[in-house]
């Protein structure tokens, strides 16, 4: 089939699978910062076709995922907020905060509805003008676009009653912290594709050159992610970390203007508060100048009682890529899809949801014929 | 007659009448519900199944059906994936004061039209109207009985080491279609749901071979559901090849798109069958030739190890592990 099939191609991607496995001679450790491309990767059996030098961790590339149970604590407290509507994308439903979940305060009679786009949220907005519409932002510079069209389109039908609470994080400042730390050695990152569409290649240049860490952009199909590891392997080999494009077809290095355009004319830059890793600097967006009467934390005030993070998840250690799920006590035993403990079991990206759904890998390694 | 459905329709009174008489016998009349008595009568040997399900789907019209057409064949697929020839079905119908009634006409014709193709009779039936707000437009909910022939004995814990698997053609198309048209999600592909009555194929297939062990639709939870529950009911393990599934272009696009993995997206119109290696080619060319088995496959086996899990070749070649759906299918966000 057009543009799925050639990228899903076994006998490519054997051969891909050969030069890389040819290429590696020494243990090299990769994260793939993108939920996205931990699902592609287990779904696919990716970690199978590489030679066991090639280590992969998953990375904070989960929206859902790096949410802060304080700010999950605050969408659950505006909900409960006389005459609102909270508007929020699936994923964070099932999320649990300190004492609830959305989900939860959904089946208690507060009004919360899941929505595909912020534009449905403008919507709601627009058919219920004795209500206030929360939008809960969360994403990277993926969603912040187009959250960004919609509270300008709101701005231009002068719908009062839209707000967005904008959870939007930043993709390179938080490599930056986690390269800081330091607790996970890395030789080379699978930057994300989306994202790359958006902000390009040129944001990720002082990773090779501050940390010596080799970055390649990769798309999500199989092949994409070989020729993203090919790449990384090549460059780590040869002692020679850059920036590469393994994702020309979506990705050009001066990323998409317009939507940069749309971010900038909406957002400012400030600190967020990133799951399992804290506050860090210049990583989040929130919303400034003449739309500062649709930011939600302006225009509400909930108090909030003390957060209590999950006893025993591990959460937070697997989005900075210093734990595997399977690591996590809970994992299987306690925190299932079903009864998730943590947001990364819960969400479609994170990373513990991809384990159990596609099996650990040195388990499936037994099965492979 | 009013346009839409009223409260009184409902009432036992003469609008209740009037909608039974005007708006369900004239589809629907054979000898034991044209009585109209409290309950059908019919004569009944042997072995027979019985089943019951409610339709709630959302929206009642779709691309290739709609919820009168399902509620039809989910119960008769429900009959026939036992073995058993369907005969008998109740319909109890609950509608929400205000539906057009023009809608109704559309649905009991497609019940009609469905219940004419699967050869069973619609002996008893109910109506209820509920105030606006206490249902979503209309729900429905059908029983039925079939007869089930000597020497059958078909059931999910009947899968042998060996045994090949085949799935009776595409997968995903009835997911998607629903997809497609749910509010919020403004994604138009033209797929039609596969929604259809299976107890042809199956009486076919059944004589074709009497080893066949295990059938199933996999409906909500897909492909993958029903081969891990074969899988924990036999106590085996199965091992599937990704490229031996048939699914429509459409439905991979759509997938792709949202971020869905077509095995666990619903079918309302497919089987799977579990049969004896020996019989396996015998049972595919039997189902090629019927219209619902067209792109039937032969796509993996069942393995002694690793009892109780189903382990996919991927298209690249590794192996994974096929687990249960768990949650609900959403689109990705990002």
């Amino acid at each position: 089939m057009k543009f799925i099939d050639e990228y899903q191609n076994s006998k490519l991607a054997k051969g891909l699978a050969k030069r890389i496995a040819k290429q590696s001679s020494k243990h090299i450790r990769l994260m793939e910062f993108c939920g996205g491309h931990t699902h592609a990767i287990m779904r696919y059996g990716i970690r199978q076709l590489v030679p066991k030098t090639v280590e992969m961790r998953s990375g904070p590339g989960c929206p859902v995922c790096v949410t802060a149970t304080a700010d999950l604590d605050k969408a659950i407290a505006l909900a409960q907020l006389p005459n609102v509507i909270i508007t929020t994308f699936g994923d964070m439903m099932r999320v649990p905060g300190s004492y609830s979940s959305l989900q939860q305060a959904k089946a208690e009679g507060t009004d919360i509805r899941v929505v595909y786009s912020a534009i449905d949220a403008v919507e709601i907005a627009e058919a219920n003008p004795e209500k206030s519409v929360i939008f809960i932002g969360i994403g990277f510079e993926t969603t912040a676009p187009t959250i960004a069209a919609s509270i300008i389109k709101a701005q231009q039908k002068k719908i009062e009653n839209f707000h967005v609470l904008s959870l939007h994080k930043l993709t390179p400042p938080v490599m930056k912290a986690l390269l800081n730390l330091g607790e996970v050695k890395l030789d080379g990152i699978i930057c994300p594709g989306h994202v790359s569409v958006i902000i390009g290649s040129y944001p990720y240049e002082f990773i090779p050159k501050n940390y010596g860490v080799a970055c390649v952009i990769s798309g999500f199909e199989p092949l994409d992610i070989l020729l993203c590891l090919d790449k990384l392997v090549e460059q780590i080999e040869n002692g020679q970390p850059g920036v590469e494009i393994a994702y020309p077809r979506g990705v050009k290095p001066e990323g998409n203007s317009k939507a940069l355009q749309l971010m900038e004319e909406v957002f400012e830059i400030g600190e967020a508060n990133w799951r399992g890793i804290g506050w860090v600097p210049q990583s989040g967006l929130k919303i400034g100048g003449k739309y500062e009467h649709f930011d939600a934390d302006k225009a509400f005030s909930v108090s909030l009682k003390p957060v209590r993070e999950p006893k025993g998840c591990r959460c937070g250690d697997v989005v900075r890529g210093a734990a595997t799920p399977p690591e996590c006590k809970l994992f299987r035993k306690v925190c299932t899809p079903e009864r998730p403990v943590g947001p990364c079991m819960v969400s479609s990206e994170g990373a513990c949801a991809a384990y159990y759904q596609y099996g650990p890998p040195e388990n499936s390694q037994e099965f492979s014929g | 007659m009013s346009d839409t459905i009223l409260l009184a329709h409902g009432s036992g009174g003469k609008l209740s009448h009037d909608l039974v008489e005007k708006k369900f016998l004239p589809f629907l009349a054979n000898p034991a519900l044209n009585k109209l008595d409290d309950s059908a009568i019919f004569e009944a040997s042997g072995r027979l199944a019985f089943t019951t399900d409610s339709y709630v789907v959302n929206p009642i019209f779709f691309p290739g059906g709609d919820i009168g057409k399902l509620s039809v064949c989910g119960t008769v697929n429900d009959l026939a994936m036992n073995g058993a020839k369907p005969v008998y079905l109740s319909l109890s119908v609950i509608i929400e004061e205000g539906f057009p009634l023009d809608g109704l006409e559309q649905i009991v014709w497609s019940i009609k039209a469905a219940a004419e193709e699967a050869e069973v009779q619609i002996i008893a039936g109910d109506t209820k109207v509920v105030n606006r707000g206490q249902a979503d437009k209309l729900f429905i909910t059908t029983s039925g009985i079939g007869v089930i022939s000597p020497g059958v004995d078909i059931s999910g814990a009947n899968a042998k080491t060996g045994d090949k698997v085949i799935l009776s053609g595409t997968i995903g198309d009835h997911g998607i279609a629903i997809m497609s048209q749910r509010e919020g999600l403004r994604f138009s592909v033209p797929i039609e749901s596969d929604c259809a009555p299976l107890n042809k194929l199956v009486s076919q297939m059944l004589e074709a071979s009497s080893r066949i062990h295990c059938l199933r639709d996999p409906t909500r939870g897909g492909l993958a559901t029903t081969l891990n529950e074969f899988a924990r009911q036999s106590n085996v393990g199965i091992m599937i090849q990704e490229n031996k599934i048939p699914v429509k272009e459409g439905v991979r696009a759509a997938c792709e798109l949202l971020g869905l993995d077509p095995i666990y997206v619903a079918n309302e119109g497919k089987l799977v069958a579990v049969v004896e290696p020996s019989d396996a080619d015998k049972v595919l060319a039997q189902m090629k030739q019927n219209g619902y088995g067209g792109d039937a496959a032969i796509i993996g086996e069942v393995t002694s190890q690793p009892p109780r899990r189903v382990i996919m070749k991927t298209k690249l070649g590794p192996s994974r592990i096929v687990d249960m759906l768990s949650g609900e299918l959403l689109p990705r966000i990002c």
